[in-house]
C-alpha cells in the first residue's frame, strides 16, 4: 500500500507541505485546501493525513470511494454527490471539504508534499 | 415477467414537452399539473406571495389542494387532487434526512385534508426535473402511468394494462422498464401502491429508490390517511420520475458552505454518538419498543396496557440480528442516521407470494407496535411478514395494526362474533388470523372488506347496523375505537400525559403523533404543570414539527441523535443546537434569514390554513378534537385494576378523593369524570394559545397577524365566529 507516513518529532510546522498540496490540487496557497494539516501539538506539531484505512469506502452512498491498485483510497469526483458522509465518518479527521467545491478531498499519497519537506518529517512508503 | 410485452401494451395518451429550467435557491417556482380525466398536462407558475407565505412541501400541498378543490369535493370525486411536494431544502445531500416528500389529498378516512411524509427519491428528483410540486387531478378511464423525464423535459401519460399492481413487483418492473441501462436505475423513482389500496381505505403510497449495493428497489411509505386509495380511485397505477445528474449543488443553494458545515457537524455527531445513544444505524427505530414498554407507553391489546413482559422478543436486539446492515441505509443520499433497515431473503409463509424470498423494508417501531404488541403479538417474524404484505399491498401498517387490534378487542368482548368474521378467530395474539385478515383486507374479501374501511367505520357499523348491544357494550365500542377524526391512532399510550392527549387529538389530520410527542417532558420530567404550560407546548411543538414538512426534512435527525452537551442545555428536549442548524440550512438554501419566531410563523400559516380547510370540509370544530376515552384513561375495570395502585393514588393524592369502600367500577367512573374534565380544560387553553375561539375556529385577527386573511379563508371562518 502506498501511504504518506510521518514523524512528528522531525516536523517544524513550517507549512511548506500544506502549501505544496493546495497549490498542486487547487492552484492556491491555502492550508484549508490542503489534505495534510499541521497543527500545534503538545510537544511536537500534530500531523493529520489520511492513513488509507478505507473506513470511508462503505459510508459512501454512491460508491464513489474505492481503493486503487496501489492501495490508495481515491474519490471518483464524477460519481460523488457531495454528501460529505465520508468527512463526518472519518475517525482521523483526514477527509476534508471546502465551500468552493461540492466534493470532499483527501490524500492520495502523491508525494508532492514529502518531496518538498525540508526536514524529512513526511515520506511516501510503498 | 416479460417487461417488453408490458411496455408494448402501453398506449400513449399524452406527450408533453417542457423547458427544463433551473433551480434557484431550492425552488423551481413551477408546479406540474396532470389531469388524468382528459389527459392534460400543464404548468403553473408559483405566485411569489404563495412562495413567501406557504414556503413549500406540505405548505404548497395544502395551498394548491385548497385552491383546486371546493367544499363539495370528496375523496373520490374527480376534482380531488393528490399533491406531492418536497420543499426547498429537500434534495440537498449534505445534511441527514433532507429528501422528504409530502403528500396531501382529501382523505377517504377523515374526509378532510390529510398529509403524509415519505422518503425515497421521488420528491427531490421531481424538483430537479423542474417542479416544486406535482398536482394529480381527475380520474382515468383505464389504468395509467405518468412518466416525467427530468433530463429530456417530457411528461407522458400512458395506459398500463398489464403490469401487476403490488408494489414490490411493480416498482421493480417500472424501474427496469424506464432504465435504459443498469446504472440508470439509480436515477429513477417510482410511486405506486397495491391491491389493498383498491379494496380498503388504508391505501398508502410507496416511494421507491434503487439500492445499488443490494441491487434492489427499496420502498418507503406515505402511509397515513388513505392516499393510496385515492391514487387507485384515480386509476393511476404509478408515477415515474427520472433524473440523472445529482450533485452536491443541484439544489443551487444560496451558500453551499453553510450546508457543508452543518452537515459535517451532524455526520460527526452520528458517527460518534449513535452507538451510545439510539443505535439507529444498527436497528432503525426498533430501539423504541423496549423503552416504550419500560415506561408503560407501548400499546398492548388495543391500547389497554402500556407494556408487556414479552416486549424484548420484538425489541431492538432481536431485529438487529435480522437486519442486513450496510453503512448506507438512508432513504436519501447523505442520511447517515441510516434508519431504513432491511431484512433480506425473507421467506414468506402465507399469501399469494408464499414460498418466495423477498427483501423487506423495516419494520420500524410503529409497525412493530402496531401489527405486533397492539394486537398482543410478540412474534418478530410475523411482524416482518405482515410488514412486507402491508407494503406490497399498499396498506398503512399503523392503520392496519390499530384497526386489527380494535376488531380483536371487540372479538374478545363478544361484540364481534365468529359468524361475523366468517370463522376468523380474532383473539389477541392470533398471528394466523391476523395474517388472514390482512389478505382479506387487501383483496376486499370476507370480514376484511369491513375491517379495511377503518376503525371509525367498524365502530359505526357495530353501533348502527349490527346493533343489539347493551349500554355497557355500546360504550366500549366507542371508548375502545382508537381513532380521532377517522384516522387510526399511531402507537403510543397517552393515558398518563394530558399534553400528549392533545398531541394526538388537537391535531389537524387525526391521531398521529408527528405533530407533537410530549410524553416524557409532560409525564416524567413534569415540565408543564399547568394547562397553560401544556398549551404552550401544544402551540410550539406542532408548529415546530410542521416546519419539517414545509421544507422537506425528516424529523428524526432532529432528536434521534443529540449533540454531546445537549443534556446541559436549558430545555434538552428542544435540541436547540439542531434547531439552529435548521435556521442555518434555511438561510443556506434560500438566502432568507429567519429566526425561531419566524420559523414558527411560517408553520402557523399552513397550520391555520389546514384547520380552516377542515372546516370547509365540514369538520374542524371542537367536537372533532375529542379522543376515544381509552386514549385518556382506563376504559374498563380490567384496565383500572391492572394499574390499581397508580389510579388509586391519583384519586386520593392528586385529586383528594375519598375512595374508601368504593368498587373499581365506581372509581373508574370517578376517574373518568376527572380526566374528561381535564381534557376540556386543555382544549380551552390550547385554542386560546393558538388564537382560535373555543370551538377551534381560527380568529380573523389570528389570520391577519399571520398575513393570510385572504377572502377565501375569511369566507370559511366568518360565519363560524
Amino acid at each position: 500500500m502506498r501511504i504518506l507516513k510521518y514523524d512528528e518529532t522531525k516536523c517544524t510546522a513550517c507549512g511548506i507541505c500544506e502549501s505544496a498540496c493546495s497549490e498542486a490540487f487547487f492552484k492556491v496557497d491555502d492550508r484549508n485546501k490542503s489534505v495534510i494539516r499541521i497543527e500545534e501539538g503538545e510537544s511536537n506539531p500534530k500531523i493529520t493525513v489520511c492513513n488509507q484505512c478505507g473506513g470511508c469506502i462503505s459510508v459512501c452512498p454512491t460508491s464513489a470511494i474505492s481503493r486503487n491498485k496501489n492501495g490508495v483510497v481515491v474519490i471518483d469526483k464524477k460519481a460523488c454527490i457531495g454528501c460529505l458522509s465520508c468527512v463526518g465518518f472519518c475517525d482521523y479527521f483526514a477527509m476534508h471539504y471546502h465551500r468552493d467545491q461540492t466534493e470532499p478531498f483527501k490524500c492520495i499519497a502523491c508525494g508532492i508534499c514529502s518531496s518538498k519537506c525540508p526536514t524529512g518529517a513526511i515520506w511516501i512508503e510503498k | 415477467m416479460d417487461i417488453k410485452k408490458m411496455k408494448d401494451a402501453h398506449k400513449n395518451l399524452c406527450a408533453y414537452n417542457y423547458e427544463l429550467g433551473k433551480i434557484d435557491k431550492g425552488y423551481t417556482d413551477r408546479i406540474l399539473h396532470v389531469d388524468v380525466s382528459d389527459n392534460q398536462v400543464s404548468e403553473i407558475q408559483v405566485d411569489p406571495e404563495v412562495k413567501d407565505k406557504f414556503v413549500g412541501g406540505r405548505g404548497y400541498g395544502m395551498y394548491y389542494l385548497f385552491q383546486g378543490t371546493d367544499k363539495n369535493t370528496k375523496w373520490n370525486t374527480e376534482d380531488n387532487e393528490i399533491v406531492i411536494s418536497a420543499g426547498p431544502i429537500a434534495g440537498i445531500t449534505q445534511y441527514p434526512g433532507a429528501g422528504k416528500s409530502y403528500v396531501v389529498t382529501i382523505s377517504p378516512l377523515t374526509h378532510a385534508p390529510i398529509d403524509s411524509n415519505v422518503g425515497g427519491y421521488f420528491g427531490p428528483y421531481l424538483k430537479f426535473a423542474g417542479f416544486d410540486a406535482l398536482k394529480l387531478k381527475g380520474k382515468a378511464s383505464e389504468d395509467v402511468v405518468v412518466f416525467i423525464d427530468g433530463n429530456k423535459g417530457t411528461v407522458s401519460i400512458d395506459t398500463a394494462p398489464k403490469e401487476p399492481l403490488d408494489s414490490h413487483i411493480l416498482a421493480e418492473i417500472l424501474t427496469d422498464m424506464y432504465a435504459l441501462e443498469e446504472r440508470d436505475k439509480e436515477f429513477i423513482s417510482v410511486v405506486s401502491t397495491g391491491t389493498g389500496a383498491e379494496n380498503s381505505k388504508w391505501g398508502m403510497l410507496n416511494f421507491s429508490f434503487y439500492d445499488p449495493r443490494r441491487g434492489k428497489v427499496r420502498l418507503k411509505q406515505a402511509g397515513r390517511g388513505g392516499i393510496g386509495t385515492v391514487f387507485r380511485d384515480k386509476r393511476i397505477k404509478a408515477l415515474i420520475v427520472k433524473y440523472e445528474g445529482l450533485k452536491g449543488d443541484t439544489n443551487n443553494p444560496h451558500d453551499l458552505g453553510i450546508l457543508q458545515d452543518a452537515g459535517v457537524k451532524v455526520h460527526r455527531e452520528i458517527n460518534q454518538f449513535d452507538d451510545v445513544q439510539n443505535q439507529m444505524r444498527k436497528g432503525g427505530t426498533s430501539y423504541l419498543t423496549e423503552i416504550m414498554s419500560e415506561f408503560d407507553l407501548l400499546p398492548v391489546n388495543n391500547f389497554k396496557y402500556g407494556g408487556h413482559e414479552d416486549a424484548h422478543k420484538i425489541g431492538q436486539e432481536v431485529y438487529k440480528g435480522k437486519f442486513e446492515l450496510s453503512d448506507c441505509d438512508g432513504c436519501w443520499f447523505g442520511c447517515t442516521l441510516a434508519c431504513a433497515k432491511v431484512v433480506e431473503g425473507f421467506e414468506l409463509t402465507t399469501g399469494p407470494y408464499k414460498g418466495q424470498k423477498v427483501i423487506v423494508d423495516g419494520p420500524e417501531y410503529e409497525t412493530i407496535a402496531g401489527v405486533g404488541s397492539c394486537c398482543g403479538i410478540f412474534d418478530p417474524d410475523y411482524i416482518i411478514e405482515n410488514n412486507f404484505y402491508c407494503d406490497t399491498y399498499g396498506i398503512d401498517t399503523i392503520s392496519f395494526g390499530t384497526g386489527t387490534a380494535y376488531v380483536m378487542d371487540m372479538y374478545e368482548e363478544g361484540i364481534i362474533t365468529k359468524e361475523m368474521t366468517g370463522g376468523l378467530e380474532l383473539t389477541f395474539g392470533n398471528t394466523d388470523a391476523a395474517m388472514e385478515l390482512l389478505h382479506q383486507v387487501a383483496h376486499g374479501e370476507g370480514f376484511g372488506k369491513i375491517a379495511g374501511l377503518g376503525v371509525r367505520y367498524v365502530k359505526n357499523w357495530l353501533l348502527n347496523e349490527v346493533g343489539g348491544y347493551d349500554e355497557e357494550q355500546r360504550q366500549l365500542i366507542v371508548d375502545a375505537a382508537m381513532e380521532c377524526k377517522g384516522l387510526e391512532y399511531s402507537l403510543y399510550m397517552s393515558k398518563e400525559s394530558i399534553a400528549q392527549q392533545g398531541g394526538y387529538n388537537l391535531t389537524n389530520k387525526g391521531a398521529q403523533h408527528d405533530e407533537a410527542w410530549l410524553i416524557f417532558d409532560d409525564m416524567i420530567h413534569k415540565l408543564w404543570p399547568t394547562f397553560e404550560d401544556k398549551a404552550e407546548a401544544l402551540y410550539f411543538f406542532p408548529l415546530f414539527r410542521t416546519w419539517f414538512s414545509l421544507v422537506g426534512l425528516c424529523k428524526l435527525p432532529w432528536n434521534d441523535i443529540k449533540p454531546e452537551d445537549n443534556a446541559e442545555t436549558e430545555q434538552p428536549s428542544l435540541i436547540i443546537e439542531h434547531i439552529n442548524n435548521y435556521l442555518e440550512l434555511f438561510y443556506g438554501v434560500t438566502g432568507k434569514k429567519i429566526d425561531l419566531d419566524q420559523m414558527i410563523e411560517q408553520s402557523a400559516r399552513v397550520y391555520n390554513l389546514q384547520r380552516i380547510f377542515n372546516f370547509r370540509c365540514g369538520f374542524g370544530s371542537r367536537e372533532h378534537d375529542q379522543p376515544p376515552y381509552r386514549a385518556i384513561g382506563p376504559a374498563t375495570v380490567e384496565e383500572y385494576e391492572s394499574r390499581v395502585e397508580r389510579y388509586d393514588n391519583q384519586l386520593t393524592d392528586e385529586h383528594g378523593k375519598d375512595i374508601e369502600g368504593l368498587s373499581t367500577k365506581e372509581k373508574l367512573e370517578m376517574m373518568r369524570e376527572i380526566r374528561e374534565s381535564n381534557y376540556q380544560k386543555l382544549c380551552d387553553a390550547v385554542y386560546e394559545r393558538r388564537g382560535w375561539n373555543n370551538n377551534a375556529v381560527p380568529k380573523i385577527e389570528t389570520l391577519e397577524k399571520l398575513g393570510i386573511a385572504y377572502p377565501e379563508l375569511i369566507e370559511v371562518v366568518k360565519p363560524l365566529l
